[in-house]
């Protein structure tokens, strides 16, 4: 497919926001992405589990955090990281009356700035599964009472507790209709709103489940990471717990890209990357699906692998990684693109280290090493 | 009455390890920390009213599990972190 003319960074210069369990982190680059300064820790020791900038207003900043005692909250920064203030009213389920047993949100685990026409809009995926929302920027949350109370949902996700809880995540939102939203739930499958999260619908049709489950019951699907492309809004991507898979809509089905992938690699991992123009090229980081599933590297080889025609076809892109006993592990959003050309792309790894290319994959530089267990890392323009 | 604050909750209490503050039950104490301190109540109890489980409230170096236990004027209270692992 024929790509859009380039476009710039936003304005700044490109910065990876890095969100770790034990604090967050800001690696400031130049503008030719040949150097980068990594900042003091900013909340050292809470367990950040997001960190996004808002492309409508770049100098706010939220992040999601909690730590080891105290329970979750948002922070916000409305200068770029140079201070912050915390939510007046975090995300909070309703509580339930005496005797009944209510929900609790232990972590926020999804951060996503809302529509273009809606400043100030946030939505926010949480552990166990929740949806919130935000109209003040973050400062206030309620939740999205479509989801949270829909008296299906028990119905819907959560039947598989997933380590370190469910989580309500790749929250994508049309470009062309604010209450269009595609969202993704371990487990729980891809749900898709059309009236901005009053009813819901679950899209599991051509999804794999594990062997023993039944695939019409959307509680064992577990999509790991879901993008929707935002030029080209009814192509989807996913990488699932089994496989990686493309749904150009208005079909209903997936198809199971990752099929094309080399077979000794297998298509399991879990972030998955688009090109910002391209709606056919994507980048995938696999991970060891085998036995007991140790989430490393295959072999111990870190490689990205690369398509450019959506997903018939993968090419491996290891140049700079570890050639050997490399045993990387890289979260859901620990993998993403700035929209530079040629695309510069980033992960961060549980060891601590960030990793960035400035060549859409050929060759790859350490760009901050011996920080804390990385959950996530985002592109931002600082 | 005195109250002892974790390190963690200091960033509410602008650094201060040690506030007066009054109440009649421990629930009401903490209600009147987060109207001195706002978010720090979130903090330490969810949203059904019960504590965090990392967290502990002590009345005069008893743990205490019911936070509508009566106080008086001249008890000591701490909210404790849980050793709880790195």
């Amino acid at each position: 497919m024929k790509r859009s003319p380039t476009k710039s960074n936003r304005a700044g210069t490109p910065a990876v926001l890095i969100a770790t369990r034990k604090g967050a982190f800001i690696l400031k680059g130049d503008a030719n992405r040949r150097s980068w300064k990594l900042s003091e820790p900013i909340f050292l020791g809470h367990m950040v589990h997001h960190m996004v900038q808002d492309p409508r207003d770049p100098k706010v900043i939220l992040i999601a955090a909690r730590t080891g005692h105290l329970g979750p909250t948002i922070f916000r920064s409305t200068n770029s990281g140079k201070t912050w203030s915390e939510a007046q009213k975090p995300p909070a389920f309703h509580k339930v009356p005496e005797g009944q047993k209510g929900r609790v949100v232990d972590h926020v685990f999804w951060l996503t700035p809302g529509h273009a026409s809606e400043p100030g809009v946030w939505l926010a995926g949480t552990s166990p599964h929740g949806l919130f929302r935000t109209e003040d920027g973050g400062k206030t949350w309620n939740g999205v009472e479509g989801f949270n109370e829909n008296p299906e949902r028990p119905n819907w996700c959560g039947g598989d507790p997933t380590p370190d809880g469910p989580k309500t995540h790749s929250i994508n939102i049309d470009p062309r209709d604010k209450d269009h939203i595609y969202m993704g739930f371990s487990s729980g499958g891809v749900m898709e709103t059309k009236d901005g999260g009053k009813s819901w619908r679950h899209l599991i049709k051509g999804l794999d489940v594990v062997g023993g489950f039944d695939g019409t019951d959307p509680r064992v699907h577990d999509p790991h990471c879901v993008r929707m492309h935002p030029q080209m809004p009814d192509r989807l991507y996913q990488q699932n717990h089994c496989g990686i898979y493309r749904l150009d809509r208005p079909a209903e089905r997936w198809i199971r890209i990752g099929r094309n992938m080399p077979k000794q690699i297998g298509d399991i991992g879990f972030p998955m990357v688009l090109h910002p123009r391209d709606p056919d090229a994507v980048w995938v980081f696999p991970m060891d699906g085998t036995e007991v599933w140790p989430r490393t590297s295959p072999g111990g080889k870190p490689a990205v692998y690369a398509t450019k025609d959506a997903g018939n076809s993968w090419k491996r892109l290891d140049g700079g990684l570890p050639k050997a006993n490399a045993w990387f592990t890289v979260k859901r959003q620990a993998m993403t693109a700035d929209s530079l050309d040629p695309v510069g792309l980033y992960f961060g790894a549980t060891h601590g280290e960030v990793w960035g290319s400035r060549d859409e994959g050929k060759k790859w530089g350490c760009l901050a090493k011996h920080l804390p267990h990385i959950y996530a890392v985002e592109i931002a323009s600082l | 009455m005195r109250v002892i604050i974790p390190s963690s909750l200091r960033s509410y209490t602008g650094g201060e390890g040690e506030v007066e503050a009054s109440g009649s039950t421990v629930a009401e104490l903490i209600v009147e920390l987060d109207r001195r301190y706002p978010g720090l109540r979130f903090r330490v109890i969810d949203e059904q009213d019960a504590l965090r489980p990392h967290i502990r409230v002590s009345v005069n170096c008893e743990i205490v599990a019911d936070l509508s236990i009566a106080l008086k004027p001249d008890d000591e209270v701490a909210l404790i972190q849980a050793y709880s692992g790195g």
